[in-house]
């Protein structure tokens, strides 16, 4: 029973990152009709904004310090960041302990900058191409945004901390009457957990109760028809385009004290989106979060030891396994809608 | 050869004339010269020249005739190299029984995926594919480590069986691939005055092959059989409609396509007896893709061409560092010199990924129809200027 309860919840944080990066692509499929392939780079730049931000904050100045000495009795040449100048020392260290969360502010209006110039400068024109030319030209899109930041920020891991207050571990089991130390569970990855629920409960939100959204959803369903009644469908379709980049982007921000980000992080998480996607049915927005919790989920059971001495190997396969079966069996996916993608 | 239509008989010959003569074509400067750096022609490259030209052919037959785009072809060429390192572990070292053998298995693989696969078409094959592949990667490098090597790759081992060789060569190495004795990895320089071409018998082996693969392409290409498939992709619904399933059409193309992968596996492994799990990733066959996608889909010569296009930048492009470039633009004014060197550096050597996406978005947005359209088009664009610019005005369009 620990040991169920401990790889679900292990399952979640995966979960929630596949559950959001799968949510902006369908939200960009359902609106725009577009396979983005190119999505997963937008996860990785989310994350690379988080290093930025970091970066500009430990940005430092070095002064002689007259009151600490070395060894030689000469006076100690000290680093400085720029925040403790600005804020004082004890805020300075707060802030810069806080990189993570405050780049989620950071992030936002990048990503959605992102993803408007990437609509409005290549995507836009192949609304009319086949599926395959948008494939093709979106992967390539993602090799150029996966070498830039490789050119700026080189090819190995950054590590970028949570703050101090989430470093530990919260005792799961003991809340819930088990032995302590037996289920336990990093305070970041709840965090993670509970930001995603946000997120997506938001984007539900925001399409299912403001008139936008409300628009954008009628759009989907028939774009010609409201594009008749007057309604400037591509403009809020290139919005939703940059919301759903903003989407992958803090789902990579928040995702960096789990993962180091590097150039290539994008590219993993993209294969797995992808499948999350097709599973829970092309174009479903309840589909992908569900499916994305479901292969996550899945893929943390079949890690556990138990199951790999039954099975071998199979925690690296689960997902293309399941994916593989739900595709042969419901070719739809689990909750796609009819008439999507169909040929 | 007979049958063949006069152009394709020309493409055919230009095929063979190119492959036959590469040592001398790719090896246009002198040895000592600052441009040597520009030469092709040693054997390692000229041999990932026409290993991946025949993988671009084989996939193009799949995704150029039937507009299936498999992301997940890579997987074949993995399982023909493992195929023929186990050929050479336990049989001999001569490489036809290896090359057969990698050809059936990447076959039977291909049978497998694709009957399953096929049951979808558009972007769910492509993950299908992909989903396949992945699985194949993610197996050979952690459960199947006892028949795949693992991390490490398929490597030969001195106490290998080898029943109709010899597990140790006389000095007592591992012995290499090679035909009825004659050994892939011998070559010989021929030195005409500062030049130097290297003839090596492994790339002659593969020329030949591919000179063989390209011509049974350019069969399946004119025959009703390649008929078919084009059919497939014009209008599968219409070929459906008319009482046809096409499902055995579109299997058999997928067959030979991974076929054709398993061949080049083959011979990757007879050029050098190791295979890893690296092979069958996914960017791996992303980079089929864009080779097929580079030099011109569904056309014969584009494969061939977009496979050597990549693989000759890829080589001497990430040879190029600032210091040469600091060369080459020596007779520019300092500052100027290192402007342009810094606005170029970002894009060569280890930057040379950045400068492949951006051609390959270009050629996307700009030529779908590769390399080989945009030839089409300059001849066009000559052959108009050489009519005379007056006749431009009443040139007809046709009617759609």
């Amino acid at each position: 029973m620990d040991a169920i309860i401990l790889q679900i919840l292990n399952g979640l944080d995966k979960g929630s990152a596949y559950a959001l990066i799968a949510l902006g692509l369908t939200l960009i499929f359902g609106t725009l009709g577009v396979v983005n392939f190119a999505h997963g780079a937008l996860f990785m730049i989310g994350a690379f904004c988080a290093v930025t931000l970091s970066r500009i904050l430990t940005l430092s100045h070095t002064i002689i310090d007259e009151t600490q000495k070395d060894f030689l009795g000469n006076p100690l040449k000290v680093d400085v960041p720029y925040v403790h100048d600005i804020f004082g020392v004890s805020t300075g260290d707060a802030i810069i302990d806080w990189a993570v969360p405050l780049s989620v502010l950071f992030a936002i209006p990048i990503m959605i900058l992102v993803g408007v110039i990437m609509e409005r400068g290549l995507i836009k024109h192949f609304y009319k191409r086949p599926h395959a030319d948008q494939i093709l030209v979106t992967f390539g899109l993602a090799i150029v945004l996966q070498e830039v930041i490789k050119y700026f920020y080189g090819a190995n891991p950054i590590p970028t901390p949570a703050p101090e207050a989430f470093k530990g571990s919260l005792d799961f089991g003991a809340m819930i009457g088990f032995d302590p130390n037996i289920i336990i569970y990093p305070y970041w990855r709840i965090i993670y957990f509970a930001f995603a629920a946000v997120i997506i409960g938001g984007v539900f939100a925001f399409l299912q109760f403001t008139t936008f959204g409300m628009v954008v959803r009628a759009g989907m369903a028939d774009r010609e028809t409201v594009g008749l009644l007057g309604i400037n469908i591509d403009r809020r379709f290139t919005i939703m385009f940059g919301i759903a980049a903003a989407v992958a982007g803090l789902a990579g921000v928040m995702y960096t004290p789990i993962n180091s980000p590097n150039y290539h992080m994008g590219m993993d998480f993209l294969v797995l989106s992808f499948v999350v996607v097709v599973v829970g049915g092309m174009g479903s927005l309840p589909g992908a979060v569900l499916a994305g919790f479901l292969l996550g989920v899945l893929e943390s059971f079949a890690s556990m030891r138990e199951v790999i001495d039954i099975i071998p190997g199979i925690n690296q396969v689960i997902i293309y396994l399941v994916a593989i079966i739900i595709l042969l069996t419901r070719p739809r996916g689990l909750m796609g809608r009819k008439g999507v993608m169909e040929d | 050869m007979r049958n063949l239509e006069k152009s394709d008989l020309t493409l055919l010959i230009a095929v063979a004339v190119l492959t036959l003569f590469a040592p001398f074509i790719l090896n246009p400067f002198p040895a000592d010269s600052a441009m040597a750096q520009f030469n092709a022609g040693y054997p390692d490259l000229m041999q990932r020249f026409v290993i991946f030209g025949i993988f671009a052919i084989g996939f193009n037959i799949l995704f150029g005739l039937t507009g299936y785009l498999s992301f997940g072809h890579a997987a074949f060429l993995g399982v023909g190299s493992y195929a023929a390192v186990w050929m050479f572990k336990l049989l001999s070292m001569n490489v036809i029984p290896a090359i057969i053998l990698s050809v059936i298995v990447a076959g039977l693989f291909s049978l497998l995926i694709g009957f399953v696969s096929l049951r979808r078409s558009g972007i769910y094959f492509s993950i299908l594919t992909l989903a396949f592949a992945q699985m194949m990667f993610a197996l050979a490098y952690s459960v199947l480590t006892p028949i795949t090597g693992g991390e490490t790759g398929l490597q030969l081992a001195l106490d290998d069986p080898r029943i109709l060789g010899q597990s140790q060569t006389a000095e007592g190495n591992i012995p290499v691939p090679g035909l009825f004795g004659l050994e892939m990895r011998d070559s010989f320089d021929l030195a005409i005055g500062s030049w130097v071409f290297t003839f090596n018998i492994g790339y002659y082996f593969c020329a030949l092959v591919l000179i063989a693969a390209f011509y049974l392409a350019i069969r399946i290409f004119r025959s009703p059989f390649g008929m078919m498939l084009r059919a497939v992709k014009s209008n599968q619904q219409r070929m459906n409609y008319t009482g046809l399933n096409t499902r055995p059409y579109t299997l058999a193309a997928f067959v030979i396509s991974g076929m054709y992968a398993g061949l080049a596996g083959g011979l990757m492994a007879s050029m050098d007896p190791l295979a890893g799990a690296e092979r069958m990733q996914w960017t791996a066959s992303g980079e089929v893709v864009l080779m097929t996608i580079l030099g011109g889909a569904g056309t014969l010569i584009g494969p061939v061409l977009g496979a050597g296009f990549i693989k000759y930048f890829e080589n001497i492009f990430s040879k190029i560092n600032a210091t040469i470039l600091h060369e080459w633009f020596a007779f520019l004014p300092d500052g100027l010199e290192d402007f342009i060197v810094a606005v170029l550096y970002p894009f060569i050597g280890k930057g040379w990924h950045l400068t492949l996406g951006i051609l390959f978005m270009m050629v996307v947005i700009f030529l779908p129809g590769g390399l080989v359209e945009g030839g089409q088009r300059i001849a066009a664009w000559a052959k108009r200027r050489k009519s005379g610019q007056g006749s431009t005005g009443n040139k007809t369009e046709p009617a759609e």
